[in-house]
């Protein structure tokens, strides 16, 4: 598509585990790249200013609101989005329980939620629901009042 | 053992594993070749002349493919703008609100067309905002359009004024004599309450994609809660028939009535017919939150006498909506069906106003008009309670409508189990033992009924397809298969449902009212019975015997006395495609507007305020409701806990903070949503009593738990701290000032 202003900054990046090439403003946000260059839409944008999580993505494993990313950040760096996930057919532990504890109802800030968890447990594997429920205070969730998000991650931490 | 195989199962959503793995589709997803990308101007002023719009230089900036204004819009001319409800309203003379749309762009990328907007020339002529609905609602206010009547409903001479005014609406019921029932009280009480603009919230920001071809076929992909409604609003936006529009199903992230509307596919269909390229538009956040369509904001007032035992006499209720700058969806007659609740009244005067202002128009959110209306009575009820030292539950025991009794409109009352709903509560709160900080407050809704249809496609190996063209926001398509499931006596695996689009999906009203499982439900019931009693005929044939010889059950279908003489259902099918007869079977059923299922909520909510700060804990939450019966109560919990915290967000954090009219607040960090760090888990009691109409005696679930949240929190901060909060949002700071003020008239005292 093209643009009509900006220089072109070759990017270099490892999105769920393939090197990928791609030339792109470097004004971009990490989002944009994600969903209109690469394909990925499970990635959504709910606010586009780091307030509502639903962007949430990996960033060498630590979860970022992708929207406050500048694609000129990222160079070099390994990008995990919810389709990485789930790469070879089976699912991740937190998107099978999120299926089974009914955590899910519009979807739209699962992709989100699902990231920041896994992103949480790997640093803290035994938390408390307080610890939880803070853990993804950044994720907003308009449908489910959290509850049954919170039962998915604290039995995935459990197992 | 359940009654039921499959019915009343938590089976898991059909839509779950797609949306777990980012694979489910939204209409910001969609991306076609050549697509443009739309963006509006919007009106910086919410009551403005527009002297001049010129697009010139818009236009010639390179990447721009069209630029669209009112004058675009087909019979602008001679249409009024109050003719098209739910349309996008682009400002033809004057602004009415700000965040109206002037002007729309469709370029080659998205960053062209916000530079595009820049270059639009619109000078503007101020005029006096009308902010405050008592100000509109003054015989001299200046009018907001010329030729809006008011609609008068109830009481008094029914139909239009002669006179044009700002008030779209005004309906009154009444029954018995108010005077007299407050004469047999021993305790009146008379109070205001307001509560504040507050918006759905859904977290997905509204988005359409539209590609007009060179038939002229238009295609649309939109979120909406009703694939039908949403070509009806195109088709009279744009003046095209309606078979030439085509709206797809997408997954839809989030609506709760705010997704009624279309207020960006008719532009993005407007601005593919100029281009001849597929556009895509979708709001950002601020726009969402300006220039969506958010709840009003309301005035209550509330006078409700009752004798020293506790029985209500009578009860007045005024309210007015502030509906912002256009009369789309009136708040006033579902206020005045839902606002007393679900008690007998003997003697009773509802008053109910629609009011313009220059504000953003108001739209439909979760049970329309009832949150604010309970959150007076059950204020009112629990002030009741205190002064005569009746327990808030046994009080609203008193003073329950039974089946029979007359709703506000004369329709009679059928069997709802409030009394139930309440003692369970009862019980469960008995098991809980005492606490002081708990507020008790009900929320009824009185349903909704729609039109549908569904098919039920019976394939060649025996498995079925349903095919409906419903708006999944609540789980609905999980629910149906369940009741196939059910219905067919098949296993859930082998049920499939396709949502088709709007050319081939069977008719389906929008998902709003909390109608859909119960509708809806009707009709694939209706189908399922009409392809067993096909099938049934089949077999008849094939086994050659008598229909009424036929006996069928889990896939089989035997003959009665003789069960070794017997066919499949997959054998009925199979050879329903391969022989001569009548063809494949399909099951068909069909609906319209059944009798309205009523619902009601009762809660618990139980806090501690922090004394020093304001701030609220919640301790506990408990949600009964009887739901009649629940198809996947894992699914019913999950609306009943969702409804609670967007009530909770409403009782307490956001709001509409305007400046002159102009929205200050337009991002997720200052219209502050409640997080999971802000909710309690909420323990959800499930009653069920059936309702007398509608498949299993289903009810609908969605909207009654929203209902009485921003009482129960109210009475609960009354019982933690003496303070009685008439005005919301009750944040930290109002909690602190009326804390304050407390401490100070103690003091003095």
């Amino acid at each position: 598509m093209p643009e009509s202003n900006g220089d072109k900054i070759e990017l270099n990046i490892r999105v769920n585990g393939q090197n990928r090439v791609l030339t792109v403003e470097p004004y971009r946000t990490l989002l944009e790249i994600l969903r209109y260059e690469l394909g990925l839409t499970g990635t959504k944008e709910g606010c586009g200013s780091g307030n509502c999580g639903s962007c949430t993505v990996l960033l060498d494993g630590k979860a970022v609101n992708s929207c406050l990313v500048l694609v000129a950040e990222v160079e070099g760096k390994e990008i995990t989005t919810i389709e990485g996930l789930s790469l070879r057919g089976e699912l991740h532990p937190l998107q099978q329980a999120f299926i089974d504890e009914g955590a899910v109802q519009c979807g739209f800030c699962t992709p989100g939620v699902i990231l920041t968890a896994k992103s949480f447990l790997e640093s803290n594997p035994r938390p408390t629901e307080t610890q939880i429920r803070r853990a993804i205070a950044g994720n907003l969730c308009r449908c489910t009042g959290y509850d049954k998000i919170v039962r998915a991650i604290m039995r995935v931490a459990n197992q | 053992m359940s009654e039921y195989a499959v019915i009343g199962k938590s089976v898991p959503r059909i839509d779950a594993l797609k949306k777990v793995t980012g694979e489910a589709i939204y209409s910001g997803d969609i991306t076609l070749p050549h697509m443009l990308h739309g963006k509006a101007l919007r009106s910086p002023y919410p009551h403005a002349v527009i002297k001049r719009l010129d697009v010139t230089r818009a236009r010639a900036l390179d990447g721009v493919k069209a630029v669209i204004t009112a004058a675009d819009v087909p019979g602008f001319k001679v249409k009024s703008e109050l003719s098209c409800p739910e349309a996008p309203h682009l400002a033809r003379d004057k602004a009415v609100y700000a965040g109206q749309p002037i002007a729309v762009v469709a370029a080659t990328s998205l960053r062209i067309a916000e530079e595009a907007i820049g270059l639009i020339d619109v000078e503007y002529e101020e005029l006096p905002p009308l902010l405050d609905t008592a100000e509109a609602m003054k015989p001299d206010a200046p009018l907001i359009y010329p030729d809006l009547f008011t609609n008068r409903f109830g009481r008094g001479p029914t139909g239009k004024d002669n006179t044009p005014g700002n008030i779209a609406w005004h309906v009154i019921f009444e029954r018995g004599n108010l005077e007299t029932g407050f004469k047999g009280a021993d305790l009146v009480l008379e109070n205001t309450y307001r509560t504040q603009i507050v918006h759905q919230g859904y977290l997905e920001p509204m988005a359409a994609v539209a590609d007009v071809d060179g038939d002229g076929k238009i295609t649309v992909w939109t979120q909406n809660q009703g694939l039908f409604t949403a070509r009806g609003t195109i088709a009279d936006f744009l003046e095209v028939p309606l078979h030439r529009i085509k709206v797809m199903p997408v997954e839809i992230g989030g609506a709760f009535g705010g997704k009624t509307y279309q207020l960006l596919s008719p532009l993005c269909v407007l601005l593919s017919m100029k281009t001849g390229c597929p556009v895509r538009m979708e709001m950002t956040r601020d726009e969402v939150l300006a220039a969506s369509r958010p709840a009003p904001g309301a005035s209550i007032t509330v006078k409700m006498g009752a004798t020293r035992q506790g029985q209500i006499t009578a009860i007045s209720l005024s309210m007015f909506f502030d509906e912002g700058a256009f009369p789309e969806r009136p708040y006033s007659m579902n206020a005045a069906l839902t606002g007393i609740g679900l008690y007998r009244i003997p003697n009773l005067k509802l008053e109910v106003m629609d009011v313009l202002t220059n504000k953003v128009p108001a739209g439909s959110y979760r049970a329309p008009a009832a949150p604010p209306a309970a959150f007076a009575i059950e204020s009112q009820l629990d002030l009741i309670s205190r002064s005569l030292g009746i327990d808030p539950l046994q009080l609203r025991i008193l003073n329950v409508a039974a089946e029979g009794d007359l709703l506000p409109n004369g329709a009679p009352l059928p069997r709802v189990g409030f009394k139930e709903t309440l003692l369970k509560m009862a019980d469960t709160l008995n098991e809980r033992g005492k606490s002081g900080n708990r507020g008790i407050a009900c929320g009824f809704w009185r349903g909704a009924a729609g039109t549908f249809a569904a098919s039920l496609y019976v394939n060649g190996d025996g498995t079925v397809t349903l095919a409906t063209g419903v708006a999944d926001v609540s789980g609905s398509r999980t629910g149906m298969v369940q009741l196939v499931a059910e219905e067919m006596g098949l296993p859930i695996e082998t049920v499939a449902i396709a949502t088709g689009d709007s050319d081939t999906a069977p008719y389906a009203d929008m998902s709003t009212g909390s109608r859909t499982a119960y509708s809806l439900g009707t009709a694939v019931v209706e189908a399922c019975r009409d392809a067993k009693a096909q099938l049934i005929g089949r077999a008849a044939k094939i086994l050659e015997k008598d229909e009424g010889e036929i006996e069928y059950s889990r896939g089989v279908f035997r003959v009665r006395g003789n069960p070794d003489k017997s066919i499949t259902l997959a054998k009925v099918a199979r050879s329903s495609l391969f022989s001569p007869g009548e063809g494949p079977v399909i099951g068909r059923g069909s609906v319209g507007m059944p009798p309205f299922a009523p619902m009601i909520a009762v809660h618990a909510a139980e806090v501690d305020v922090d004394k020093e700060t304001g701030k609220i804990k919640f301790l506990s939450y408990v949600a009964a409701q009887d739901v009649g019966k629940a198809i996947n109560p894992a699914i019913v919990e999950g609306q009943i806990q969702g409804a609670v915290a967007q009530g909770i967000g409403w009782a307490l954090m956001e709001d509409y903070i305007f400046d002159k009219g102009v929205m200050q607040n337009t991002s997720l960090l200052d219209y502050r949503m409640p997080t999971a760090a802000d909710v309690p888990p909420v323990e959800t009691v499930l009653v069920e009593v059936g309702s007398p109409s509608g498949p299993y005696g289903i009810r609908a679930v969605g909207e009654p738990p929203m209902v009485p949240v921003l009482a129960a929190v109210a009475n609960a901060i009354h019982s933690a701290t003496g303070v009685r909060i008439k005005e919301l949002p009750m944040t930290p700071e109002v909690i602190l000032k009326a804390l304050k003020a407390q401490e100070a008239s103690s003091s003095k005292g």
